[in-house]
């Protein structure tokens, strides 16, 4: 089941058992299949450092000559200054807010015994499987009269909405297996709810919340439909949609388009790569983010 | 959903040992303690999640009943909009490309990934190698996504120009631009960006699988077909159920691929449901039509959850 899909690394299992000459099949089929995945990649990277006239001539191959000027040119063309700024400011306060409001009501479904608390996981996995489609229109005219469209605060709230269940269904299965003892020693103590909760609980839970950081913040990151909706504004574009305009604007100057997702991704990958049990961890316990 | 997710510890956990209370200021209180704080932990993000969610999904509801354009005041219309709906060839005309998705979905990436996941667990040395290579499109932006295969797929430079050079049929044509073979190739490309994320969750699962299993069953000369077929599906079968399930959700929901690929296009021949919402409600000022829209896609997917549940009911292991 994937909630309980366990993020550790390949373990070492009894089917290794098998000759080296029997294995032979599968690394060339996981190698074909690696190619598949890293060759497009691959062909970015190439054409992102070449002029109009090479691509023509060599749409798909190594490049003959670099043209490193392309990264500058879609940084300044693309207005990335602007977007990435954007973008930064929407994944720090959704981020934010999901693990200080989440990581509250994580603590209080794990270890305050809510009363209710069933009625509020059931509407939490309720609300996290409605399709955005659903409330998309009604939330976007309720959002322009409370004059939040436009808005990178406003959009910023949305995603902390959205993003609520899964944050705080992880949190919570971290914070049910720390022990109760210093909870109930602080307790004796006299020390209140909060302060339990912020220096005892979230210190200990710390890698949940580094977990759920991470894929909040790549999802938000890489987030199209609410905030091509929500954000019709140049000047409060994010990179994702700012870089759809962009391919739209420059759909002939390949070399132009393929700096600037060069300059998107790359960062996501090397983030991905330093962190990836924890990213892997968190998107596949999630399980329900598509 | 809500009977997938039994594994997960969804049960709040007991409360602490109780201790002494001794009769003192009201916020030392057990009423204030035991009820009052845990809810003041949890009220923010709750209302939070009602403004967003609940408050506006309701309203679709009302809105559904409504001709609006989304600016001035809704007239109510009754059950106009649905009736509408059964007569929009558009409508009928994505919901069928919905199901062909829904079917591309349930079969290639699940197939892929089932196969994947099995060959890298019998490996040991590149295992962590080939489980992010493989993982990593996934962490992508779709926007970044389908710009690199538009690239890719140009047919005057990209590899269909490639293929036909090298002899291979059908590859001598705009994929993206002729209406035959759009949706297919709109799903290669969110397929490519997704399926490794499948992979990597079946293969977590299968690790999970004993070993003495695979033993057991190759002592009695077991072939590696037989191993897949009788050990490894039956073993991670209820991440397999699961996936299923979300992926039969997730079909009905598709949007950006297909947006930012053609918009639904060429002549609405990619449109699916949630593509004309977006039109109806943004483009069209059809807000309350939109709002129909959107809670008939609801309705599937709640119709593909009771089905899970009904059948679980049934006494199907799933």
């Amino acid at each position: 089941m994937a909630t309980t899909a366990s993020p550790s690394p390949a373990s070492p299992s009894g089917r290794k058992r098998r000759s080296w000459f029997a294995l032979v099949p599968n690394y060339v089929v996981l190698s074909l299949l690696a190619v598949f995945a890293l060759g497009p990649l691959v062909i970015l990277g190439f054409n992102s450092v070449k002029g109009k006239a090479e691509i023509g001539r060599n749409p798909l191959g190594f490049p003959t000559e670099f043209l490193w000027r392309n990264y500058p040119d879609a940084w300044r063309v693309g207005n990335f200054s602007t977007t990435v700024q954007n973008s930064g400011i929407l994944v720090a306060l959704t981020v934010s807010a999901v693990l200080i409001l989440g990581g509250m009501a994580a603590y209080s479904l794990a270890k305050l015994n809510l009363p209710g608390g069933n009625l509020v996981t059931l509407y939490l996995l309720i609300g996290s499987s409605l399709p955005i489609q659903l409330f998309l229109v009604p939330l976007f005219f309720l959002w322009q009269k409370l004059g939040l469209v436009n808005s990178l605060p406003g959009l910023a709230i949305i995603y902390t909405a959205t993003n609520a269940p899964l944050a705080i269904f992880l949190l919570r299965s971290y914070m049910v297996q720390l022990p109760a003892d210093f909870e109930d020693a602080a307790r004796v103590d006299g020390a209140n709810e909060w302060r339990i909760f912020t220096q005892i609980v979230v210190p200990l839970s710390w890698p949940g919340f580094l977990t759920v950081g991470l894929v909040v913040a790549l999802g938000v990151w890489n987030e199209f439909l609410l905030a091509t909706v929500f954000l019709t504004d140049q000047d409060k574009f994010t990179v994702v949609t700012s870089y759809y305009n962009f391919t739209s604007r420059f759909s002939r100057d390949w070399g132009l388009t393929s700096a600037a997702a060069m300059m998107m991704i790359v960062p996501i990958i090397v983030i991905f790569l330093a962190l990836q049990r924890r990213f892997v961890e968190g998107m596949t316990q999630g399980g329900l983010k598509g | 959903m809500v009977q997938t997710h039994s594994s997960t510890p969804m049960l709040p956990a007991r409360a602490p040992a109780s201790y002494a209370e001794p009769a003192l200021r009201f916020w030392e209180r057990a009423t204030w303690r035991r009820k009052i704080v845990p809810w003041l932990f949890v009220l923010p993000i709750l209302l939070i999640n009602i403004g967003v969610v609940l408050g506006p999904a309701l309203s679709a509801v009302y809105y559904s009943m409504t001709e609006w354009t989304g600016i001035g005041p809704a007239t109510f219309t009754g059950l106009d909009n649905y009736r509408r709906l059964l007569n929009d060839p558009s409508f009928g005309h994505a919901f069928r490309n919905n199901i062909i998705w829904l079917l591309m979905f349930l079969t290639v990436p699940i197939a892929l990934a089932l196969v994947a996941a099995s060959l890298l667990s019998q490996i040991g040395r590149g295992s962590l190698f080939y489980r992010m290579t493989l993982f990593l499109p996934y962490v992508l932006p779709s926007v970044v996504v389908a710009a690199i295969w538009r690239s890719l797929l140009n047919p005057d430079r990209g590899l269909p120009a490639t293929f036909t050079d090298w002899g291979i049929p059908g590859f001598d044509r705009a994929l993206l631009g002729d209406q035959g073979t759009v949706l297919p190739t709109i799903a290669f490309v969110d397929n490519w960006h997704f399926w490794g994320f499948l992979m990597v969750l079946f293969l977590a699962s299968m690790q999970n699988i004993g070993p003495e299993l695979y033993e057991a069953a190759r002592l009695d000369g077991a072939s590696r077909w037989q191993e897949f077929r009788d050990i490894t599906i039956p073993g991670i079968r209820p991440t397999l159920v699961f996936m299923i399930l979300m992926t039969s959700i997730w079909s009905f929901l598709t949007f950006d691929y297909i947006w930012v690929l053609t918009q639904g296009g060429p002549a609405g021949a990619s449109e699916v449901l949630a593509v004309l919402v977006f039109k109806n409600a943004f483009m069209n000022l059809e807000a309350g039509y939109a709002s129909a829209i959107g809670l008939s896609m609801s309705f599937f997917v709640g119709i593909v959850i009771a089905i899970f549940i009904v059948l679980r009911k049934r006494g199907w292991e799933i």
